[in-house]
C-alpha cells in the first residue's frame, strides 16, 4: 500500500498517488513490469491520499542484489533487461496519461542553476559542471515521451530471474527518453562497481543495444552523457538537501546528517565526466 | 591553548567506546544507526588530521589563481563568479588542477573509500606532477 496521510504532502516533487496509480495501470498494459493497483482510496475511505498494489516477493536493495550469489544470473540479464522495459515505457500514448509535468534539456539545467545557486556551501564543481552542460546540451531536440523518472536501482524489484517490477512512479514527466538510461547510469548508483556503469551489474552498451532493438530508435551517446551529468549533478543537490534538514528539522537521523557529506562524491564524479575518464 | 588531551584522542576513546560496549547491546535498526554514528566519528577524526593543511593549501592556490586575498569562503565565492563568467573555464588546466585537489582532499575526509575517488588516484598524481614541472617552468 502507497499512502499520504491526509493534508499532507511528503514530496513536493511528486504527483498525486490517484495519478501514478492511472500511470502504473496505463505502463503495464503496454507491457511493463510493474505492481498491478488494486485499489485507489477514495476520500470515504478517510485514509487520505492512496492505492493498495497487487503483492510482489523481491528484492530491492542494491548491495544484496549486487552481491548475492542467488542473484548471479539475474545480474547478467538485467542491463538487457532494462533497455527492453525503458523501450516499452517510452513508447506508451501520452494521451492516455494524466496531466504530467514536462521537461527539456534547458529546464532542467534552468532548474540545476537556480539549486546550485541557493545551495548552502559554495560548490565551484557543481558551478563548472553547469558551464559543461550549457556546452554540451544535445544538439538535436530529444523526442517527447513518457519517462519514468527515476528509474534506478533501488526501485527495480529483481528475482533471481531478473527484472520482475518497476516501482516508484511518482516523478513519472514527459520529456527526453535518453534521460531514463542515463539516471540508470549514473555513479552513484553503482555501489563500488565502477567498471558496470548500468546500476552496477551491466556496461552501458548492453543497455543501449538491447534499446534500440527493442525500440527501433537509435541511443543518442552523446545526449545520454549530457543527462548523466545531469543526474550526477542532480543526486549532489539531493544530497546537500540533507544540510537543509539538518539545521531546520529537529531531530535527523545521523544518516541523513552524513549523506549531506556525500555531495563530495558527485564532484569527483563530475569532475571525472569533464576529464573524460568517465 | 586547550589543554591536552587532544579533539582526536577524546573522539578515539568515544568511538571505540561505542564500537566495544555500546554496539554488543543494539540490534535492528539502533545498531546500524550505531555503525553509521561510528562512520560520523571517524570522518570527524580524517577532518581534524587533514582540514586544517588542505585548507591552508586550498587558500594559497585560491590567492594565486585568483591573484587575490580573503577567507576561504570569500575565496570561493570569487573562484564561482570566475567560473560563471570566464570564457572557458573548462580549458583553464591550472583551474583544473586547483578543483581536482580540492575535491580529493574532500575525499579524504568524506569518503576515502569511494570507488571513483580510488580508481582516480593516477589521474591526481598526473596533475600534481604537472603542476611541479609548471612551477619549475616558472622559476
Amino acid at each position: 500500500m502507497r499512502r499520504r496521510a491526509q493534508g499532507k504532502r511528503v514530496q513536493t516533487e511528486g504527483m498525486d498517488l490517484s495519478d501514478e496509480a492511472r500511470v502504473i495501470a496505463i505502463v503495464r498494459e503496454a507491457g511493463v513490469p510493474a505492481p498491478e493497483v488494486e485499489y485507489v482510496l477514495s476520500t470515504e475511505d478517510g485514509l487520505g491520499d492512496g492505492f493498495i498494489m497487487h503483492r510482489i516477493e523481491g528484492e530491492t536493495i542494491p548491495a544484496r542484489i549486487l552481491r548475492e550469489p542467488r542473484f548471479g544470473s539475474a545480474r547478467q540479464v538485467m542491463a538487457r533487461q532494462c533497455g527492453e522495459i525503458l523501450a516499452r515505457i517510452h513508447r506508451v500514448k501520452i494521451e492516455a496519461l494524466p496531466p504530467l509535468g514536462a521537461f527539456d534539456a534547458d529546464s532542467e539545467v534552468d532548474r540545476l542553476t537556480r539549486s546550485v545557486e541557493t545551495g548552502a556551501n559554495p560548490r565551484p564543481v557543481f558551478v563548472l559542471a553547469l558551464r559543461w552542460l550549457r556546452q554540451n546540451r544535445p544538439v538535436e531536440e530529444g523526442r517527447r515521451v513518457l519517462t519514468h523518472g527515476d528509474f534506478r536501482m533501488g526501485n527495480l524489484m529483481i528475482g533471481e530471474e531478473g527484472i520482475r517490477a518497476v516501482l516508484d512512479w511518482e516523478l513519472a514527466r514527459i520529456g527526453d527518453p535518453m534521460s531514463d538510461l542515463a539516471w540508470l547510469c549514473v555513479p552513484s548508483w553503482r555501489f563500488g562497481r565502477i567498471d558496470q556503469p548500468v546500476g552496477g551489474v551491466g556496461v552501458r552498451e548492453d543497455l543501449f543495444v538491447a534499446y534500440e532493438a527493442a525500440s527501433g530508435k537509435r541511443v543518442d551517446r552523446a545526449a545520454v552523457r549530457f543527462w548523466e551529468v545531469v543526474g550526477a549533478l542532480r543526486w549532489g543537490l539531493i544530497c546537500e538537501s540533507n544540510l537543509a534538514a539538518l539545521r531546520n528539522e529537529q531531530p535527523i537521523s545521523v544518516e541523513r546528517a552524513v549523506i549531506a557529506r556525500r555531495s563530495s562524491e558527485t564532484e569527483i564524479d563530475l569532475l571525472r565526466y569533464m576529464a573524460g575518464l568517465e | 591553548m586547550q589543554d591536552e588531551p587532544r579533539a582526536p584522542e577524546i573522539i578515539g576513546v568515544v568511538r571505540t567506546f561505542l564500537q566495544e560496549r555500546i554496539a554488543p547491546c543494539l540490534e535492528g535498526r539502533e545498531a546500524f544507526d550505531l555503525r553509521v554514528a561510528v562512520r560520523a566519528l571517524e570522518l570527524v577524526e580524517r577532518e581534524l588530521a587533514i582540514a586544517p593543511r588542505a585548507h591552508h593549501e586550498e587558500a594559497q592556490r585560491l590567492e594565486k589563481l585568483l591573484g587575490a586575498s580573503g577567507s576561504l569562503g570569500e575565496l570561493n565565492r570569487r573562484l564561482i563568479e570566475f567560473i560563471a563568467t570566464d570564457a572557458d573555464p573548462l580549458g583553464n588546466a591550472a583551474l583544473m588542477r586547483h578543483l581536482w585537489k580540492t575535491t580529493a582532499d574532500k575525499l579524504a575526509v568524506d569518503q576515502p573509500r569511494y570507488a571513483a575517488f580510488v580508481a582516480s588516484q593516477a589521474h591526481i598524481e598526473s596533475l600534481i606532477a604537472q603542476e611541479a614541472r609548471t612551477e619549475r617552468e616558472e622559476r
